[in-house]
């Protein structure tokens, strides 16, 4: 139930943001959020509020460091 | 961006259960890890990620999705809430398939009761604005991930001076139902997947008691699937090196402290009770109720009702199933009596109950 989508902020007007995902757009409550957010930042969505940052970066990092431990040719 | 497609790729899944298979090989008892939220039940079905793991490793669920373990009693009091005739039921869609006592939402609506499925509490705040002359109901169902999202909807409807919308609210929090199955001796679990989205609120701190308490090793963990395996190795590594502690591994989205503005809200909104939970019964201070300042928004004080005698399924193994200590196949009603299209027990009904999810995604 409480499956949260990563969507990106399109445009904020106030207390929501619109968010966009694969061409679907959404509007967010960023009531619930203690992060600052801008245009271009990707936020999780739930039940039409956004509930936390989704660090772009992090998950980058996460993915390469994986990459470089798991791939089948480094693991040998 | 996609990440999901990143965070699906086959070949790093696969290079993370080889590597879990070779830090298990030579293992003797099986380490068994509990998973208490249904996405992730889902994804490990929907992805068979037990079939990529060595028979070292055993994932069973828990406790994890709110729709199953809301009990009758809750749901007998919403059918008695929607057959008065000014009132609005607007809830979350899993809500209406669940079976009360003799009858289900979806059988209210086929009689003709107003019942609404939404996607946010806010169009349910919204529905109340625009049918003054009608009483809205919120089913409030779910855990620290949505119940943020329903105390939102009442400071809303509050600063807009409303005063026909309600919540029947029966929330749910996590950690204690964890403390209460890591304190059962008949289970053995030797570390938690812990839920994702419910982390992000509460944050990965608030699962350190167990840690401490029990010895228990907890990974906060993503919903993709090299998130879980992933998650499951740092399981594997603590329990194999004897160490107990807090991991997160969904760092890009969790922290851990939470969110302290959410932990606000739904601690200005709600306040602690004994809640009910399906199968397992009456668990101290594991759920939120409305708080007293806010009790003209609570449909349970704002609007009595005469809820029918309450009547339990016989034969449906929820509750042990909700506890791990059986599997889906293990119920007798499993696939025949009970399947989602007619479900006997709630774990059938929402697409992320675990027989549900067994169901469709099989062994
Ligand atoms: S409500 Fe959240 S924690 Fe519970 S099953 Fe759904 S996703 Fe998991
Ligand atoms: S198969 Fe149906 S009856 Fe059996 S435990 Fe699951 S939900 Fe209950």
């Amino acid at each position: 139930m409480c499956v949260g989508v990563p969507m990106q902020v399109i445009s904020i007007d106030g207390d929501f943001a619109m968010t966009e995902v694969d061409g679907v757009k959404r509007e967010a409550s960023l009531m619930m959020l203690d992060q600052e957010v801008k245009v271009g930042d990707f936020v999780i969505v739930h039940a039409g509020f956004a509930i936390s940052k989704l660090d772009e970066e992090d998950a980058k990092a996460t993915l390469e460091l994986m990459r470089e431990v798991y791939s089948p040719e480094l693991m040998g | 961006m996609n990440y999901s497609d990143s965070f699906r790729d086959k070949e790093l899944v696969q290079g993370l259960a080889r590597r879990i298979a070779e830090l298990t090989k030579g293992v003797e008892k099986p380490l068994v890890f509990m998973e208490v939220c249904g996405t992730h039940t889902m994804a490990i079905y929907q992805f068979g990620l037990r079939s990529l793991l060595p028979p070292q490793v055993k994932l069973i669920s828990g406790p994890g999705c709110p729709v199953c373990v809301t009990p009758n009693s809750y749901l007998d009091r919403a059918i008695a809430l929607c057959r008065l005739p000014d009132v609005i039921i607007t809830s979350f869609g899993d809500m209406l398939r669940v079976p009360g006592s003799s009858s289900s939402l979806m059988e209210e609506r086929a009689k003709g009761a107003d019942i609404r499925v939404v996607y946010s509490p806010l169009d349910a705040v919204q529905l109340a604005a625009k049918n003054p002359t009608k009483r809205v109901v919120f089913l409030g169902v779910g855990f620290e991930t949505t119940a943020p999202t329903i105390a939102g909807s009442i400071l809303a409807a509050k600063a807009q001076g409303l005063t026909n919308y309600f919540v029947l609210a029966s929330h749910k929090t996590m950690p204690q139902p964890m403390a209460i199955l890591s304190a059962d001796p008949d289970l053995q679990v030797d570390g938690y997947i812990c839920p994702a989205h419910v982390s992000a609120i509460i944050g990965a701190d608030a699962y350190r008691f167990l840690c401490e308490e029990y010895r228990v090793p907890c990974v906060v963990t993503g919903f993709e699937p090299t998130d879980v395996l992933q998650g499951v190795e740092m399981l594997v590594r603590q329990a194999l090196a004897g160490e107990s502690k807090v991991e997160i591994q969904y760092s890009r989205v969790v922290r851990w402290e939470g969110n302290a503005k959410a932990q606000a809200m739904l601690a200005d909104v709600f306040t602690p009770f004994d809640a009910p939970w399906r199968g397992i019964g009456v668990l101290p201070g594991s759920g939120l109720r409305i708080a007293d300042k806010y009790a003209e928004f609570d449909a349970e004080l704002a609007i009595p009702v005469q809820v029918e005698e309450l009547k339990e399924h016989k034969g449906c193994l929820c509750g042990e199933i909700l506890k791990g200590k059986v599997s889906p196949f293990d119920c007798p009603l499993f696939g025949g009596k009970c399947t989602p299209e007619s479900p006997v027990g709630a774990c059938m009904v929402s697409s992320e109950g675990t027989c549900a999810a067994a169901f469709k995604y099989g062994r």
